[in-house]
């Protein structure tokens, strides 16, 4: 991570000089940074909810048994974390929120579960094969109906907003399942 | 009203009243829940600025620009549409950039075009794999992401063949 964030800096710095306009670095430092501070004000709020209502699930063991059910799944998915079952829950509280789209509730449930899955882990600063095919899962997107492209697609005047949908459901597939299998592949071959 | 509208407020509700069912001390529990998540979220902003500022320096000073420039002549030859490769090269780094993206793309061409279509179905079948990578490694300190990007692109190159064909298919 810290030679692709240098990269990207410095390939910034670079290409604003070569195209005659440093004040990009300004205006980025100003204008664009400000969204870091929306975004965490977003979050901070759903977050804060959506773990504490959790809390309240926790204690009343429901969570435990929705993901007993699960175990299968999860223990194919998961191998290292399946006996870890406030981790399990957060996993898969984090996938559902995903699947509905709800993209802020799904990164409050998301760190929780990679701070449960952080406590069993050995080596603090090397992600365990869990994380990795957790991350791998989430960024394949798996969002079920994208409200928002249909939404974008109708301001933009399409005559079928939403005859993206069924494409974008087979597409998502397709695309969460090479996700699995290679992060299963780079898993076995221990990289 | 539809379904996607109801999951809120039964999902709150039920968790409330199966709290209250169970005897659990509601109120303190949720309060207690809630002071974690509010540090979790604090703990993860320095992550969040640190990609912002790379990622908005990287695209608005050119250096994607240039980079697709250069990548132009090859995806051309393997018949990969050049009006989708400013989206593709944006979608994995930035959400609001890709968003920005998008929406020019929408301008251009019109919602009902092949292209069109394509970026809609792409856009709906990705995520932001270096924002959300750093976000979830950051906010527990790992460093060592090991094979997680990797994957990730590869997952969003096969999320992007399949959009190309599966609308060549559909429509």
């Amino acid at each position: 991570m810290n030679k692709l964030w240098l990269g990207l800096i410095f390939l910034g710095l670079l290409f604003s000089f070569i195209n005659k306009s440093p004040q990009t670095v300004t205006n980025v430092l100003f204008f664009e940074i400000e969204k870091s501070v929306d975004l965490i004000l977003n979050l901070i709020s759903i977050m804060a909810f959506w773990t504490g209502l959790m809390r309240v699930a926790e204690k009343t063991n429901i969570l435990n048994k929705l993901s007993s059910a699960l175990k299968p799944f999860v223990g194919y998915l998961f191998e290292d974390v399946q006996n870890n079952l406030k981790a399990v829950n957060a996993i898969l509280l984090t996938l559902a929120a995903n699947l509905m789209g709800i993209g802020n509730s799904a990164t409050a449930f998301g760190i929780k579960a990679m701070e449960e899955m952080q406590k069993a882990n050995l080596n603090k600063k090397r992600a365990t094969n869990a994380m990795c095919m957790f991350l791998i899962i989430n960024v394949s997107s798996i969002q079920l109906i994208p409200l928002n492209i249909i939404k974008l697609r109708a301001d933009s005047g399409s005559s079928a907003p939403s005859e993206i949908m069924v494409p974008t459901l087979i597409v998502t597939i397709f695309s969460t399942m090479v996700a699995i299998i290679s992060g299963k592949y780079f898993e076995r071959k221990g990289s | 009203m539809n379904i996607s509208d109801m999951i809120m407020p039964l999902l709150i509700g039920l968790i409330l009243f199966y709290g209250v069912y169970k005897g659990v001390d509601v109120y303190s529990a949720f309060v207690e829940g809630a002071m974690d998540g509010t540090k979790s979220a604090l703990k993860i902003f320095p992550y969040i600025l640190a990609i912002i500022f790379a990622i908005n320096l990287f695209i608005l000073s050119g250096a994607e620009d240039f980079i697709a420039g250069i990548l132009k002549p090859v995806t051309s030859f393997i018949g990969f549409p050049a009006e989708l490769l400013s989206l593709v090269l944006v979608k994995p780094l930035s959400g609001g950039g890709s968003l920005g993206t998008f929406q020019t793309v929408l301008d251009t061409y019109g919602p009902d075009s092949y292209i069109g279509r394509c970026a809609s179905v792409i856009m709906g079948s990705s995520e932001t794999i270096f924002y959300s990578c750093a976000v979830y490694f950051g906010s527990v300190g790992i460093s060592d992401y090991r094979y997680t990007i990797r994957a990730g692109l590869l997952s969003h190159a096969a999320t992007v063949t399949a959009a190309l064909i599966v609308c060549r298919l559909v429509f």
